[in-house]
């Protein structure tokens, strides 16, 4: 492990001074996915700037969620707030990691965390993450676990967030302060970038902004939300596919709907065509068969991921018949 | 307390605690973490060191420059092909042909044979610094096209010939087939798999003058100790070998890996103790796994369900430095009767690491693939899945037509049915559900064969009351103190905590590998007959002294209990053991017994110790000596999602007699997961480009979680097995991991209508 320098920021000005002062200065703040990166030299900080005690609320006005970025994982998921007005977040994070991992993990973290190719992960491989232009070996390789959307030649790795999905499909903001003092909001989908020819760059975020909040605007019907992960073991494992969706319902008429899809986009993708296709719809399995099918339009598959297409639609159509079948 | 004594001991049922479920007697240490596991001895002026691994698969290597690393704070030395001190060859006879481990010595020559083959190590005060500097050492290669292809290279790589006894076959195989009413044919795929014990390996390396002191993370202290001492030329008694405790084996801290090795070469380098301990992603070239197979199974039988044909040919590999042959075929060739059959192996050398025994090798990739096959042709001759291997069980062992020791095979299946509630299954495919899940239970028989190595145990009984017992032996967490800590109890009749067994210390008597689930069986009668002869030593002394209660009895006439020896007619005429010692003014007496026969693994160990006393059936080459077991098991599987949930499992098993209920709970366990991990998660894959082993840790690595595992029911059937030993225990370790696999695909098949061959069973080969 390389020298490093820590230090524990007094405020968030402070902890935005020190990391816009040293290229190589990075946040920490539960570390649950930074150190796996740091102990195998994926990441080589210079310097680390702990936030992790700044202070982690859960606050709503005018009907806006609120989440501070170091409320930890485990306090939103368990947040009566969030179970009762958005049940697809605390379903989302309570299908991430483990209890431990959760109660370390913040929410700023979980916006920042990168992703789990197996090349990227293993510094004798190349990788256009890790070193620009070097090459991406997961194109021809073991890419079962890799994306269907959003990919570009340069970069095929899954998004690996599963709490990001269900941001997605809530159309979250995230609100940032800039080491000149600005604070500005980004809108969740805006907020992740694809892989395009500069996979090293994955945010919006310049180096020294950090992100104070993720908030939640007003969405009553997301009460009729949920979450479905499906992957290789019960838990504490990657999504293969996972879908995030709301419903809100009027007679036999669906007329609004969110959906977003984990496991298969270099970023959480959020689908306008199945949204689209289920607003105006009947609720019934006919109408999310369609609206899984115009999912997973366009989807590109590798060789080891084309299982992905299929385990998407249907995963998606169950998500939505237990949405449904909810009072 | 004298009345209470029986007049009559049956010393071949000892019953008092063994048998009980006694907690473990380690089981503080280990929690509250006391317990000094291999990477922990505190030594003084400690250096650390970090293994540099090759990153291609195969190749040479044409320059190493360590210039950078060499200058870092901290860097005491940096040993490579280049500057590494010359070592002996580790081959020996002494391992009946196929070869323990890598047949190979670290840093000798520029040559790289597989991916994350150890090529150097770095040393250094800390295990950061040694960390770093390795990953600063600049490594050239002339890479060369590697072998690593199943497929491509039984066709084109050099084969290993494990010999004939893998090859067995009798009767007329095509004649079976015509014969047969109903035949399948199918092939079934197994991955690499990898052990994962908790513990990764580690050795502690110490020099004192020309004396090494190893602590080491083996399943055997003897073959560590005999690898160590070749390798560098030493005479043994200069190399001890330690491990007290061991934070999981399931095989691959069995035979001998170059890390001790490495250990030893850069603590003399550097004069100082030398602590290595792998990384998990090191584990994954290190230190062996489960080969790939490819197993092709032909099966013919009559109308009335009766086997006609039985035709098993197993496809794998082993390494290019070392002999490992996957025997899949072993328990086909016994676990059901057949007038035909055919068994082959054949082994293609890759570039892979070495090959090593995981729990249950060959049993466990071999009764998948029998009993999805036997499965598979139950369905079609329209038989129900037990009572089609009811009709076909083995009343002899099929091949050498000798009796079985001990066989309840039809009292397993029939005590799990029962308990499982087989009897409300309805066969069709598809057919039972539960809301939207579909619901399928299958079902398998397991089997393991019954062990027994020659062993050596030492007694001590003390003037102060207490006794230590000793082997050579290991506990990797299975619960040998336990278990031996309750025989030398029971034998001289004293509550536990007057009992101190120590184990896993090359310096304690001889003991095999803990491999093999032998052992219960190979160390119990060992640690009975030491303590019976160190009793009948006192019984000799009380006999000769006319202080004694005992003077002039004959030593039939005298037995033990609690402490005390005393006349089994008279019980009051007796005196402590204590007593004895303290009157010739005696510290303690202590009795060693040793391995008798080192020839057969079956032959008897008896003890070297006076009638009398010491009671040793012992084995015989006139049985067959095998475990057998049934697993039913019940899985869920939502068709959206087609995730499978195991949901139910329920285990009957014919293991000899149960020594710790407890601990043999936790075997049965512990094997049952390993088989569901087997049968649903664990694949090591390897990049199809270079090679290269490319799943490494345990986030993609999936071992089962408490999330995939239900509540289990473990059924013991007991039967105590004399003809392998005096106590009639058989090992457990590896038994429960043998056919649970293909219980779950037969339940999967039996809620979907879908006949995977290909583990592990993941959702998208479901769809």
């Amino acid at each position: 492990m390389k020298h490093f320098t820590y230090e524990r920021a007094s405020d968030r000005t402070d902890a935005i001074t020190q990391v816009a002062a040293n290229p190589q200065a990075k946040f920490i703040a539960g570390g649950t996915n930074f150190m796996d990166m740091w102990k195998e030299g994926v990441e080589t900080p210079e310097r680390l700037i702990d936030i992790r005690k700044f202070p982690g609320e859960i606050t709503v006005t005018d009907g806006t969620l609120r989440l501070d970025a170091t409320t930890t994982n485990s306090q939103v998921a368990y947040h009566s707030q969030v179970r009762d007005r958005y049940p697809v977040l605390s379903e989302a994070i309570l299908a991430g990691a483990s209890p431990q991992l959760r109660n370390m993990a913040t929410t700023g973290g979980n916006l920042m965390q990168r992703n789990r190719c197996s090349y990227f992960h293993d510094v004798s491989y190349p990788c256009n993450k890790r070193v620009p232009n070097s090459g991406c070996p997961a194109i021809e390789g073991i890419n079962r676990m890799h994306a269907i959307f959003g990919t570009s030649d340069r970069c095929i790795a899954a998004h690996p967030s599963d709490m990001c999905v269900a941001l997605a499909a809530l159309g979250a903001v995230v609100q940032t302060r800039k080491p000149d003092g600005e604070t500005r909001n980004i809108a969740f989908k805006d907020f992740h970038l694809l892989p395009g020819d500069t996979p090293h760059i994955e945010t919006a975020l310049e180096h020294g902004e950090l992100i104070e909040a993720v908030e939640i605007p007003p969405l009553p019907w997301a009460k009729r939300s949920h979450y479905l992960k499906v992957r290789d073991r019960h838990s504490y494992a990657y999504a293969l596919v996972s879908a995030a969706v709301a419903l809100e319902i009027e007679g036999d008429k669906i007329v609004n709907a969110r959906v977003a899809m984990g496991g298969v986009g270099t970023k959480p993708w959020r689908s306008p065509e199945a949204e689209n296709a289920l607003i105006g719809a009947k609720n019934n399995e006919e109408s999310f068969i369609a609206a899984a099918s115009a999912a997973l339009e366009g989807a590109k598959p590798y060789q080891y991921n084309v299982f992905k297409i299929e385990l998407a639609q249907s995963t998606l159509v169950q998500a939505l018949l237990t949405v449904n079948s909810e009072q | 307390m004298v009345t209470e004594m029986t007049s009559t001991q049956d010393r071949t049922n000892i019953q008092a605690k063994t048998g009980k479920n006694i907690d473990r007697v380690d089981g503080r240490l280990k929690v509250t973490g006391e317990a000094c596991y291999s990477a922990e001895f505190p030594l003084e002026g400690i250096a650390h060191g970090y293994i540099i691994q090759s990153t291609i698969a195969k190749g040479t290597i044409e320059a190493i420059d360590t210039s950078q690393a060499e200058q870092l704070p901290g860097v005491l030395a940096i040993l490579t092909h280049q500057n590494a001190p010359k070592l002996n060859s580790l081959k020996s006879k002494n391992f009946g042909g196929g070869y323990p481990g890598e047949n190979f010595l670290p840093l000798q020559d520029n040559q790289v044979h597989f991916d994350g083959q150890h090529i150097g190590i770095v040393v250094a005060e800390t295990y950061e610094q040694a960390r770093l500097a390795a990953s600063l050492i600049e490594i050239n290669y002339d890479e060369a096209e590697p072998m690593f292809d199943l497929e491509q290279a039984l066709e084109q790589s050099e084969r290993y010939d494990p010999g004939e006894r893998l090859q067995p076959s009798w009767g007329d195989i095509e004649g079976g087939l015509q014969q047969a009413a109903v035949t399948i044919e199918e092939t079934y795929t197994t991955p690499l798999e990898h052990h994962n014990p908790m513990e990764t390996s580690a050795t502690t390396a110490e020099w004192h003058d020309d004396e090494l002191t190893v602590y080491d993370s083996t399943q055997w202290v003897m073959g560590t100790r005999g690898m160590i001492a070749r390798g560098l030329g030493l005479p043994e008694e200069k190399v001890r070998v330690i491990s007290h405790f061991v934070g999981g084996g399931f095989g691959c801290k069995g035979f001998f890996w170059t890390h001790p090795l490495l250990a030893a070469i850069a603590a003399r380098k550097v004069n100082r103790p030398v602590r290595l301990m792998l990384t998990r992603q090191q584990m994954f070239s290190s230190c062996g796994h489960r080969p790939r197979t490819v197993q092709k199974i032909t099966l013919g039988a009559d109308n009335e369900g009766k086997l006609t044909a039985i035709r098993h040919h197993t496809d794998t590999e082993t390494s290019f430095v070392g002999d490992h042959a996957e025997p899949c075929g072993n328990i086909t060739k016994m676990l059901y009767a057949c007038p035909n059959m055919e068994i082959k192996h054949q082994i293609a050398r890759t570039n892979t690491g070495t090959p090593t025994p995981m729990r249950g090798p060959g049993e466990t990739s071999g009764t998948y693939a029998l009993e999805a096959a036997l499965d598979e042709l139950a369905v079609k001759a329209g038989i129900d899945p037990m009572e089609f291997r009811i009709i076909n069980h083995a009343d002899r062992h099929p091949q050498s037509d000798k009796p079985w020791s001990s066989k309840h095979l039809i009292e397993c299946y029939q005590r799990a049915a029962d308990a499982f509630g087989w009897q409300n299954r309805d066969p069709r495919p598809g057919s039972m559900r539960e809301g939207d899940d579909l619901i399928g239970w299958g079902m398998a028989t397991a089997t393991y064969p019954g062990y027994r190595f020659p062993t050596a145990a030492k007694a001590q009984i003390l003037a102060n009351g207490k006794v230590i017992v000793s082997s050579a032996t290991h506990d990797l967490g299975t619960g040998t103190y336990t278990i031996m800590t309750q025989i030398a109890a029971d034998t001289l009749g004293l509550p536990i905590e007057r009992v101190k067994f120590e184990l896993g210390d090359s310096k304690l008597p001889i003991a095999s590998v803990s491999g093999g689930s032998s052992t219960a069986a190979s160390v119990s009668p060992a640690v009975r007959s030491a303590c019976e002869a160190a009793c009948f030593k006192l019984i000799e002394m009380a006999i000769a002294d006319n202080e004694s209660p005992l003077h002039d009895y004959q030593a039939e006439e005298i037995t033990t209990e609690a402490g005390r020896i005393f006349v089994k007619e008279s019980p009051e005429i007796g005196e402590t053991y204590e007593a004895v010692l303290q009157r010739h003014n005696l510290p303690l007496v202590e009795a060693e017994i040793s391995p008798q026969d080192k020839g057969s693994r079956y032959k008897s160990i008896a003890a070297r110790t006076k009638p009398g006393i010491v009671e040793d059936e012992g084995g015989s080459d006139e049985f067959a000596i095998h475990s057998f077991g049934a697993h039913f098991v019940e899985v869920r599987i939502n068709p959206r999602r087609n995730q499978v949930k195991v949901s139910r499992v329920v285990g009957a098993f014919d293991v000899g007699r149960i020594l710790n209920q407890k601990t043999a709970r936790s075997q049965i366990y512990g094997g049952t997961i390993f088989g569901i991990g087997m049968a649903l998660m664990e694949e090591t894959l390897l990049d199809p480009h270079s090679g290269r082993v490319i799943i490494h840790n345990l986030a993609d690595y999936h071992v089962p979680i408490q999330a995939d595992i239900p509540e289990m029911e473990t059924i013991f059937v007991e039967y105590p097995d004399y003809h392998l030993n005096p106590l009639g225990a058989r090992g457990i370790g590896e038994i429960a991991t043998a056919g649970i696999a293909a219980a779950v695909v037969n339940a999967i098949y039996h809620a979907t209508g879908k006949r995977v061959r290909d583990l592990p069973i993941t959702p998208d080969k479901l769809l």
